[in-house]
């Protein structure tokens, strides 16, 4: 009984429903902020008209990790080993250049165990969208401080935290990341947003995502809460990105403005955007907006840093266009005649 | 051997006979002298003077000023493992002259250095002075040259001394040196400088000599890890993470050194292959675990330490079925150990990686030429069966310099193993399952990334997982999925390289070995042979052990198990295998740092069987 224009609107431009993007039932936690990333990455990818086998997925260990398997189940996932997906999803980018790799991980996962893989893999500028999904506490081992815990934290069996946290905005920033992005997993739609400039970006996209822990980090007070984030959210300013195919804007938020936002607990969060000056293409002012929020205990979210002409991994390794993996046994192996100069010269 | 070698030296003085094409130089120097070129324009002059020859370099975890030698054995019979003693000495390091001079065998002769001004306390050996640093004042050397061109002096010296061909000498150079035919020039130059002292100023008072032979049409000269290289480009490598540690470090730099000129593609001067130098070996195998699960031929060359690092990433290929080549070339452990020194100390370790229920797939050269052939064929080994595979080489066979059979084109075909792409998925009956063991044989059907089939996509977990990839924690999939996988490697062992067996009549005692062990097991078993104990030789070239193996081990009254590390690593194993004929396996390992001996051989058999 449907009309042709009714069957049109429930289909992306390349005639796949939002079903063909879902992955298998989330088993996190009820009101877990990774749910929503996972949301927001189906529907960046419905709207970007990307085919599911055109994208592979990667993760590490932790709550994070698994939601890998709560999206895009006709793409190819591999959930590999605790802080080490850069290396995996490197090397199986080498396999089909054409295919988007998208890398979901942790504080855990990027900020401690992965720190150097996460740092190496941004200096390599592999184009990908690495996504932090960041709550300050180990989850799946149930509540132990993250590198990126804020000093002074109290949690139930751990007592407070000794150390200064790491700001992986930061990181990225300083190891030459291409495309640094910070959200909040409450803000649904600039999250979106945000994956969707980082799915058309040519280069190493970080979005590092607050995505509070409703189960070991969740105290009013804390800079991973959504009481928190409510109170303290200074996003940078629109994201008026322009990506190789569509344009993307967030319709509904001006820059350098307040706004009150209604997460889907019921509770609500104040974000601040940037400010419409902001320049995210130069780097002195992407670190000192991040040395500003952190002196004025806020967290700023937007894109932070963005540069477009960097040489990619791909452009310094010269290969055919053809994908490696599917190179016949004749491009692969050398003739015989090589090998029989070769064996003259060692005589 | 060396009691034998004194009788045949005193024998032939007595009769003023020559020694003919029958020895071992050993060159006693510091490390960072340059004299690298000249070794190998001296062994490889031997080489083709039609002599075999081998070269090895024992050389410290250093950069430059620490002791050095370097070892080259002429056989005309072929013989070239290492050996115990030295018949000639060429001593420019008066560090170890003392040392090096205890090493010499009666009759045997030294040259040295005529700045060493330490006693030559010895009776039974001739000794010839060498004026390098007057010579040296003499030749016409650019300054900044003159440390390297010290070395040629020796190479003439010497080389006068036991009647090397200078011709020959001459066309080493100019190949050596190829495109820069004045640095060529210079160094004959010097050459020619020290045979003419020689010639003019020494009396010839051994009996070495080296005579031409017919040339050695069917060998070349090279050494473990470039064929392994080799190998893997003509085997279709695709993908290489590494990060440098010795001694695997020149396999992927060989590596480097030959793929634009083998692996550029033709038509459009790309690169059908990438090579990506890690952030450590943890990421090193990662890349590598990435790439081969998304279909490319991946592999890694690593040595003990590393391949310790990358077990947790080995585990995960090995549960997930995903096809990897990872070298070994072992050095001497545990912790950093001697990096620089030989050892196959890694066996047990490769054999079950990792936690939990692990087994692998291990190839163990025996040769340079194998290491070639094992280069192409771990990857079709490795992706017929979705599995990680070793292959164990380890730094003698890979660092040294081995006369060696021609590498062979490979007689097989690609093997890419069960792959399905879009148009293999389009005639799939049936609901396709990544873990589904449709043949019987343990081994299931795999996509990989890129294949658009809106089916082909699965989700990859080192989690418990059913045959579909799904998460399961449940009890009979989990032993369901961990023994199809076992079953793997009960399929494979008949696929595997078969062992070598080298027999003698009526032998009744085995011998069994691995990897670069070979050449000192053979000449063990011939000098056995001569004093009338026959023994057959067994070398292992694949774990797990097939057939063949368990025949040898079963045929024989009892088996010696030699091997370079403390606890008998290859004798635990079979004793696993071929657990019904433990009681004829017996252990006799050695780990000091050195190439196994003949001697050592022949005299641990010895004491074995008197003890009988």
């Amino acid at each position: 009984m449907d009309t042709a224009a009714s069957i049109q609107s429930n289909t992306n431009e390349i005639g796949l429903t939002q079903t063909d993007y879902r992955g298998k039932p989330s088993t996190l936690c009820p009101g877990c902020g990774h749910n929503t990333v996972t949301s927001q990455i189906q529907a960046a990818c419905y709207e970007l008209n990307i085919m599911p086998e055109k994208i592979a997925k990667f993760s590490g260990i932790g709550c994070s990790s698994k939601s890998l398997n709560y999206f895009l189940n006709r793409s190819f996932g591999f959930n590999g080993l605790h802080g080490r997906m850069p290396s995996m999803a490197l090397g199986a980018s080498f396999a089909d250049k054409s295919i988007k790799i998208i890398g979901v991980s942790g504080d855990g996962d990027t900020a401690s165990i992965g720190f150097g893989h996460f740092k190496h893999l941004i200096r390599r500028n592999l184009p990908m969208v690495y996504i932090v999904e960041n709550n300050g506490v180990y989850g799946l081992t149930k509540g132990q401080f993250s590198a990126t815990a804020e000093k002074g934290l109290q949690l139930k069996h751990q007592g407070k935290n000794l150390f200064t946290p790491v700001d992986i905005c930061m990181e990225a920033l300083i190891s030459g990341a291409t495309f640094v992005a910070r959200s909040f997993s409450g803000d649904a739609k600039q999250l979106k947003e945000l994956i969707k400039a980082a799915l058309s970006h040519q280069g190493i996209a970080i979005i590092d995502v607050i995505s509070p822990c409703v189960t070991f980090n969740n105290h009013e007070d804390t800079l991973h809460s959504y009481v928190w984030g409510r109170q303290h959210e200074s996003p940078l300013h629109d994201i008026a990105f322009v990506p190789y195919k569509a344009n993307i804007t967030l319709d509904d938020f001006d820059e350098g403005t307040i706004k009150e936002v209604v997460l889907h607990d019921g509770s609500s969060i104040v974000l601040k955007k940037l400010e419409k000056n902001y320049d995210p293409t130069n780097k002195w002012d992407a670190i000192r907006a991040l040395e500003a929020a952190e002196t004025e205990h806020q967290l700023i979210t937007g894109l932070i840093y963005f540069e477009s002409d960097k040489q990619t991994i791909f452009d310094m390794y010269n290969l055919v266009d053809q994908p490696l993996n599917r190179l016949t046994s004749e491009k692969i192996r050398p003739s015989s005649k090589m090998l029989d100069a070769i064996n003259k010269n060692m005589y | 051997m060396t009691e034998q070698k004194e009788i045949r030296n005193n024998q032939l003085a007595a009769n003023n006979q020559k020694i003919v094409n029958d020895f071992c130089i050993t060159i006693c120097t510091v490390n960072g002298s340059g004299s690298a070129t000249a070794n190998n324009v001296l062994y490889r002059t031997l080489f083709r003077m039609g002599i075999p020859v081998s070269g090895k370099n024992i050389f410290p975890s250093n950069i430059k000023g620490l002791p050095t030698w370097y070892v080259i054995r002429a056989s005309m019979e072929g013989y070239l493992g290492r050996l115990e003693h030295d018949d000639i000495i060429i001593a420019t390091n008066k560090d170890t002259f003392t040392e090096d001079l205890s090493y010499i065998v009666p009759g045997g002769v030294i040259f040295y250095s005529d700045h060493i001004d330490l006693p030559l306390d010895r009776q039974d050996i001739i000794a010839y002075p060498m004026p390098i640093k007057q010579l040296l004042k003499q030749a016409d050397v650019p300054r900044n040259l003159r440390d390297y061109m010290e070395n040629m002096l020796y190479v003439g010296i010497v080389g006068q001394m036991l009647g090397i061909n200078f011709d020959v000498v001459n066309e080493v150079l100019t190949s050596h040196f190829k495109g820069k035919p004045a640095v060529a020039e210079s160094n004959m130059k010097i050459v020619n400088l020290g045979a003419e002292w020689a010639a003019e100023n020494l009396e010839k008072k051994d009996h070495y000599y080296v005579e031409q032979m017919p040339p050695i049409s069917d060998h070349i000269l090279a050494n473990g890890n470039s064929a392994g290289a080799l190998g893997a480009l003509f085997g279709g490598m695709q993908f290489c993470g590494w990060y440098p540690i010795t001694p695997a470090t020149s396999m992927v730099e060989e590596m480097m050194a030959f793929a634009p000129s083998l692996r550029t593609d033709t038509d459009s001067n790309k690169k059908t292959y990438a090579i990506v130098q890690a952030e450590d070996e943890l990421a090193a195998i990662g890349m590598t675990v990435g790439a081969g699960w998304a279909g490319l031929r991946a592999m890694t060359s690593t040595s003990g330490p590393g391949l310790s690092l990358m077990t947790e990433y080995v585990g995960l290929a090995y549960f997930t079925e995903t096809p990897v080549v990872i070298w070994d070339v072992q050095r001497v452990g545990p912790s950093t150990g001697m990096p620089t020194r030989t050892a196959q100390g890694d066996l047990a370790m490769c054999y079950k990686l990792g936690h939990g229920d692990t087994n692998y797939i291990i190839l163990i050269p025996g040769s340079v030429t194998e290491c070639f052939e094992f280069g192409w064929k771990a990857f079709d080994i490795a992706e017929q069966y979705q599995t990680p595979v070793f292959v164990l080489s380890d730094l003698d066979l890979g660092m040294n310099q081995w006369m060696t059979e021609k590498f062979e084109y490979p007689d097989k075909e690609i093997n890419r193993g069960k792959i399905l792409w879009e148009k293999d998925l389009e005639k799939w009956e049936g609901e396709w399952g990544r873990y589904l063991d449709v043949d019987g044989d343990g081994v299931p059907y795999r996509t990989v990334m890129g294949n658009e089939h809106p089916k082909s996509a699965y989700f990859t977990r080192g989690t418990g997982h059913d045959e579909f990839g799904n998460y399961s924690e449940n009890p009979i999939t989990w032993i369901k999925m961990i023994n199809r996988i076992k079953k793997k490697f009960v399929t494979v062992r008949e696929d595997l390289p078969d062992p070598t067996i080298r027999t003698k009549p009526n032998s009744k005692i085995g011998i069994i070995g691995m990897g670069s062990t070979d050449l000192a097991l053979i000449e063990a078993q011939d000098i056995l042979s001569k004093e009338n104990i026959q023994v057959d030789y067994l070398r292992v070239r694949a774990l797990p052990t097939n057939q063949m193996v368990q025949d040898f081990i079963k045929n024989h009254d009892r088996n010696y198990v030699f091997e370079l590390n403390r606890d008998g690593q290859l004798c635990e194993i079979l004793n696993c295998e071929v657990s019904q004929y433990s009681d004829k396996l017996i252990s006799v390992s050695i780990v000091n740092g050195l190439p196994m001996t003949a001697s050592w051989i022949v005299s641990q058999i010895k004491n074995f069987e008197e003890g009988k």
